[in-house]
């Protein structure tokens, strides 16, 4: 129980969470655990299994896309106080991105498998991270779509 | 008093090439015209002789009044011109024309600059009026953002003002391959980011006008009003002084009125679908 409390704390300092209920948060809690990645290691890779999401603490994680014979292009970094990944809500739960941790970053990592579980049987809980996922895919459908009007683009080109 | 459509002979005393479509003129009165005052903000109108005229921003600091300066961005014929210009040939400049960025009204609030692309010349004028009077001002921030890390206008400046301690720098470009170590994502995402308090801030925002039209949401959403926002226009502007009407913004002349407007003055202009 001990480490479930000190998670709920994590939680709950979280901007993500920060503004759940304590019964949801302490319940998201019991899927929690703490995890550093040195910089350059990956949290994930296309293709693999979307069983987990993460809450950056500290640090920053590059996403990226992986083209083949060429560097990897990186369409975005995120920062503390943001999430990684959403693809572990969406059959059939893969990843379409890499993600890699671009320095030391300290995340907690939360089991989807488990979540998945406590979300069918819990539609308050599933409700409560919904609210919070769709305005993150929101904000990254919109500046997905901001960048494709290549407004910094030369017209001359 | 002299003609304001009747240009001064200046000449190109330094050239500074910025990135491949984009250069930075220093240009010193030819002719009889003495030092020249400015306002951040505000824009002179180049004549590039035989080919027209067009309206750039001053990029320069209102402190060195030996040499205007203006970057150029090469998106036309006459812009192209211009920043093919080398040292020692002429233009003709008239102006200061329009408004400028609230510097004074700012003081002692947290000053928020939000810029993209060619976007942070028009500004950096302001920045340098803050920097230079650095302790009239709250917490000071730079976001700008860029197409690619080689399309970052005013590189080293940027990194010189980060490397201080009383002004707070990001910088993020839309795609940048790995060997990239900055941000990664557009510039507005920076305004969650950013520190400074909502209540007491004035935000300056220059850029495409998509680039604005998204960072005034995200400015409102953490609680800038309307009324401390103040933005840049550009429109066609031919005379510079309110006469012609070509850049006409429905009840206002971007030239005469602007180019910086407050943005709660314009917030319904700002939607409206122009032909």
């Amino acid at each position: 129980m001990g480490d479930i409390r000190d998670m709920g704390l994590l939680l709950k300092e979280h901007p993500f969470f920060q503004d759940m209920g304590k019964a949801a948060r302490e319940t998201i809690a019991g899927c929690g655990r703490n995890e550093v990645f040195e910089a350059g290691r990956y949290l994930f890779h296309e293709g693999g299994a979307a069983d987990s999401f993460y809450l950056v603490r500290h640090g920053a994680v590059a996403v990226e896309l992986h083209v083949p014979g060429k560097d990897p292009v990186v369409l975005e970094t995120l920062h503390s106080g943001e999430t990684v990944g959403w693809s572990w809500l969406i059959p059939p739960y893969k990843w379409s991105l890499d993600a890699r941790a671009v320095e030391l970053t300290r995340v907690v990592v939360l089991d989807a498998k488990c979540l998945r579980g406590k979300m069918e049987k819990e539609c308050a809980l599933a409700y409560e991270l919904y609210k919070r996922f769709v305005p993150v895919m929101a904000g990254q459908l919109l500046a997905a779509r901001f960048r494709l009007t290549d407004v910094y683009g030369n017209p001359e080109r | 008093m002299r003609d304001p459509m009747t240009p001064s002979l200046y000449r190109v005393d330094k050239v500074v090439r910025e990135l491949p479509d984009t250069a930075t003129l220093g240009l010193v009165p030819s002719g009889g015209d003495g030092p020249f005052s400015f306002r951040p903000g505000q824009f002179n109108m180049l004549y590039r002789f035989g080919m027209g005229e067009v309206p750039i921003s001053i990029s320069g600091d209102t402190l060195d009044r030996s040499r205007v300066v203006h970057t150029i961005r090469a998106v036309g014929s006459v812009s192209r011109a211009l920043t093919e210009l080398a040292p020692g040939d002429e233009v003709g400049l008239r102006g200061p024309f329009g408004s400028s960025w609230p510097v004074d009204e700012a003081a002692g609030h947290d000053v928020v600059i939000v810029t993209g692309g060619i976007g942070l010349a028009p500004l950096r004028p302001a920045i340098y009026h803050v920097l230079s009077n650095r302790g009239r001002y709250g917490r000071f921030v730079i976001l700008y953002g860029a197409r690619t890390p080689n399309d970052i206008l005013f590189r080293s400046e940027l990194e010189s003002w980060r490397s201080r301690f009383d002004v707070d720098v990001l910088v993020t470009v839309d795609s940048a391959g790995r060997e990239w170590g900055g941000n990664v994502g557009v510039v507005t995402r920076l305004v969650d980011r950013a520190g400074f308090d909502p209540l007491h801030t004035v935000a300056l925002v220059c850029g495409p006008e998509v680039m604005m039209r998204f960072a005034i949401p995200a400015l409102n959403g953490r609680g800038v009003p309307n009324g401390r926002i103040h933005v840049s226009m550009e429109r066609n502007m031919k005379c510079a002084i309110g006469l012609c009407g070509h850049c006409q913004y429905g009840s206002y002349f971007v030239c005469k009125d602007g180019p910086v407007f407050p943005f709660a003055r314009i917030a319904t202009l700002f939607a409206v679908r122009e032909a």
